[in-house]
């Protein structure tokens, strides 16, 4: 995408401009392809195989597995949920990083008839994109393993979908803030990430944990996701009431996320 | 005054006492002052991610080893019964020192050798390349080792340790690192874009997740297994849970003897590789 | 005019890879005290040479001695003797001004004490003692080249080497970087210095050679070159670039020799104000025109066809 700016002042804001930047970044997302596709399978196939059946053997031949169902079972909703947050983590912070901090590549945008409000939308639209890809893949593997039913297709990957969205946005909101990436990514890894997929009881109930880390799960879209996932996937227990606030917060961070990062990337695009 | 007009200058004199060692064209003995060149760099950068290495092992073992450590009761390793935890924490620590050395070897090496061009102002000086293998390789291992001793006081302030030859894990840590330095090296020096050094990380998954870390590799079939006990991670988990639960026999022996030559070899092909690239 | 044997000493030097020769047997004597220019287009070879006289390059065929030292068998050893300059600085971007050129002194084995009066001097040489403790990152480009420069003096060199040292300064940090390698000349060091400017070829070197195409295709000082190639003026006129060549064959009794390129004429002659006086006396109106004496840049022209500028 080259960006035009002698004729920016002179055109009105496009009203497509999210459509154009979308484009783009699916565009580039096409180029990669093969790894995408070969992530988006082969990390299911390795955690159900390692963790969902290794593991799983451990917690079967124990108790006769968690919350009333096979181990693989409980696990499954929550790393479908991982992976989805996983994806949108992937296609909103490398892409702005790039554009921001990089190649500098949305002040060029920003210079044409595109707003900064736009380009964060636009790169949000294809983040969902690749969550909606990431979410039916891992289902479809999730389905092979026998790890769940084929009625709980649509509802699991619609929450998925949403936890990874809502991650998205709020990483959109954040980075439009970063100005020096040195070392960012692996402490947003090592800090961030890896404490939220530990500790959100995605591979054991969060209420087994002491009531002192219990909080990391409360305010992480993973275990709001897990715990909606594993209700729509087979039935667990879920207080209406519950299932409401975890829709309501997955929700809040969606909207909150982008509205945040529409006028923070206008204003540093513009400043 | 900025020349000297004396005839032999330090540096020549220090050139000619090696120049007739067997050798010298590649190793000039002074693989410490590169270790040196690193301990210097991380002072004034990256302290901080270099100190956040320590707290992935720690996560997994609170979460892995309590989390689902409760669900899974005991395990049974050749004979004993031990807690879940205490079956992932030699293990955790093998990883440890695996991700510590690979990191700097793979991401940090590939920076310096083709963005940052320090090996080809290295190998301009009477530095050999062996001098800067080892240097890096000794570098990745300080960095990996860091992070497995860390990691041993973790375990033993939880009360995991119950055997005196879990001392020897520290060792053991350097050997490991020592050897995935080395590889880590040697792959990196045939790479040409991060994004293939993005597949090293990629295969280092199924590794990680496989090699008996989470759980005994007995539930593979038979021929599976063998294929797992051959990969350089299960070595090093086996090599450490032996040590953790005292069991020192010839299968010990038979992983250092594993490690010992991975690291040979993986000297061996990055200095050549080194000789190859800056010095040839 | 040889001090006795010559520093370095090629003879047929080649560098193949695979179908391509980047040096094609050339031959080369550098004598103790000299400042040596290899002068040629980008891809002539220049680098490639510069790599093999440092000793990290490894020849495919020809002979080559540095110091007496084969650089094949004693590669350490004479890079103990060397000051290396690469084209592009690989300064160490983890480290402060002072500490690069510390552990640079490291890496020749030099003992800490004699460092840290010897980081003094060369920070001081480079005019950078004010930024010892500053991050590369924050120099300029002038700044860096000469820490570099600095860095390679740090094991007393008797030849230093430098590639392309100025190319991508300004004018003023050329000169800076000039004035430095002066006082390096005047110390009685050895110079071998790549560059495809003229002026600084003129500048810097006592002897050079111009490469083309892997090979050697002039030799000698600056000024006989320039005796030898060209006559002692040169005119240039510009007629807009759709009018050139038919005005240089209207021209061609002018002079001793033309050269047309795509923006302009050049006119050699041995009295330039004069052959200007009779264009204009024919009523050619050139948009401009100079009159200047003949360089390094004519002699290169002349020997290899193309101008500089192009490549």
């Amino acid at each position: 995408m080259t960006a035009d700016v002698s004729d920016a002042a002179l055109t009105p804001p496009s009203r497509r401009g999210a459509l154009y930047v979308a484009e783009y970044r699916l565009r580039n997302m096409w180029k990669w392809r093969g790894s995408i596709v070969a992530f988006g399978i082969g990390n299911p196939v390795l955690y159900l195989a390692s963790v969902g059946i290794g593991v799983g053997a451990l917690v079967d031949a124990n108790g006769g597995g968690v919350d009333g169902v096979p181990y693989l079972v409980f696990l499954a909703p929550a790393l479908i949920a991982a992976a989805a947050i996983q994806g949108g983590t992937d296609e909103a912070m490398f892409p702005s990083l790039h554009g921001f901090i990089w190649s500098k590549l949305f002040f060029s945008i920003r210079a044409t008839s595109v707003t900064g409000g736009q380009i964060a939308d636009g790169v949000l639209l294809a983040t969902v994109v690749r969550v909606v890809f990431t979410s039916a893949a891992y289902w479809c593997v999730l389905w092979a393993f026998g790890a769940v039913g084929i009625g709980s297709a649509l509802p699991l990957i619609a929450v998925s979908v949403l936890a990874g969205s809502a991650w998205g946005a709020l990483i959109l909101a954040i980075v439009a803030g970063v100005h020096d990436d040195s070392g960012f990514l692996s402490l947003v890894g090592r800090l961030v990430f890896m404490p939220m997929f530990l500790f959100s009881g995605t591979f054991y109930p969060l209420s087994s944990l002491p009531l002192a880390v219990q909080w990391i799960g409360w305010i992480s879209p993973l275990w709001h996701a897990t715990e909606l996932g594993r209700w729509l996937s087979y039935g667990a227990d879920l207080p209406p009431w519950q299932a409401a606030v975890s829709i309501a917060y997955l929700l809040a961070m969606l909207v909150g996320g982008t509205l945040v990062a529409r006028v923070r990337f206008e204003r540093r695009l513009v400043a | 005054m900025i020349m000297q007009a004396t005839a032999v200058t330090a540096a020549v004199a220090i050139a000619e006492r090696h120049a007739h060692r067997p050798g010298a064209g590649i190793y000039a003995g002074r693989a410490r002052t590169v270790l040196a060149r690193n301990a210097v760099a991380v002072r004034t950068t990256n302290a901080f991610v270099f100190a956040t290495g320590f707290i992935e092992p720690v996560l997994f073992l609170v979460a892995f080893g309590y989390g689902i450590g409760g669900l899974v009761g005991t395990v049974d390793v050749a004979g004993q019964v031990v807690s879940y935890a205490a079956f992932i924490a030699p293990a955790l620590l093998a990883s440890s020192a695996m991700n510590g050395a690979l990191m700097d070897a793979t991401y940090n090496v590939f920076f310096k050798m083709h963005h940052q061009r320090l090996y080809q102002a290295m190998t301009a000086t009477s530095l050999g390349a062996m001098d800067v293998a080892l240097g890096e390789i000794a570098w990745a291992m300080v960095r990996g080792a860091a992070y497995a001793v860390g990691f041993l006081v973790v375990i033993g302030a939880f009360g995991l340790v119950v055997s005196w030859s879990a001392v020897l894990m520290v060792p053991a840590a350097v050997l490991v690192a020592f050897a995935f330095a080395a590889i880590g090296m040697t792959l990196t020096s045939y790479m040409s874009s991060f994004q293939q050094l993005n597949w090293v990380s990629f295969a280092l998954l199924p590794m990680f997740l496989f090699s008996g870390t989470f759980f005994p590799i007995t539930v593979y079939p038979v021929w599976l297994q063998h294929v797992i006990e051959a990969l350089p991670l299960w070595q090093a988990i086996a090599m450490m849970r032996g040590l953790m639960l005292g069991e020192l026999d010839g299968g010990l022996a038979f992983h250092v003897g594993y490690f010992a030559v991975l690291s040979v070899l993986g000297l061996w092909i990055t200095t050549r590789r080194l000789d190859a690239l800056f010095l040839r | 005019m040889w001090l006795g044997e010559p520093v370095i000493a090629a003879h047929r030097l080649v560098k193949q890879y695979g179908d391509f020769r980047a040096v094609d047997g050339i031959d080369l004597a550098v004598a103790r005290g000299e400042s040596f220019g290899i002068l040629g287009p980008n891809g002539a070879g220049k680098s490639t040479t510069m790599r093999m006289l440092t000793a990290t390059l490894q020849r495919t065929s020809g002979d080559l001695s540095i110091l007496g030292h084969d650089p094949a068998t004693a590669g350490p050893l004479i890079r103990a003797h060397l000051g290396v300059v690469p084209q592009q600085d690989n300064l160490d971007t983890e480290l402060t001004v002072a500490e690069n050129l510390f552990t640079y002194g490291r890496y020749f084995g030099l003992p800490r004490a004699y460092l840290r009066t010897r980081v003094d001097d060369l920070l001081d040489f480079a005019q950078l003692t004010d930024k010892r403790s500053a991050k590369v990152e924050s120099l300029s480009g002038g700044m860096k080249r000469r820490l570099t420069i600095a860095r390679g003096l740090v094991n007393e060199p008797e030849i230093v080497l430098l590639d392309e040292p100025t190319t991508g300064l300004d004018p003023q940090a050329r000169h800076i970087l000039w004035d430095r390698l002066f006082r390096l000349k005047e110390s009685g060091t050895t110079l071998v210095i790549t560059t495809h400017y003229m002026d600084e070829a003129a500048q810097l070197c006592d002897r050079l050679v111009v490469m083309d195409g892997g090979r050697i295709v002039a030799e000698g000082s600056p000024a006989a070159l320039i005796r030898e190639h060209c006559p002692r003026e040169v005119v240039e006129v510009r007629f807009g670039s759709d009018r050139n060549a038919q005005a240089a064959e209207q021209l061609a009794d002018i002079g001793q020799r033309h050269e047309v390129l795509p923006d302009r004429i050049l006119i050699y002659t041995d009295a330039g104000e004069a052959d200007l006086q009779r264009i204009v006396a024919r009523g050619f109106e050139p948009i401009t025109s100079l009159v200047r004496r003949s360089s390094l840049e004519d002699v290169f022209l002349r020997l290899t066809g193309r101008s500089l500028a192009e490549d």
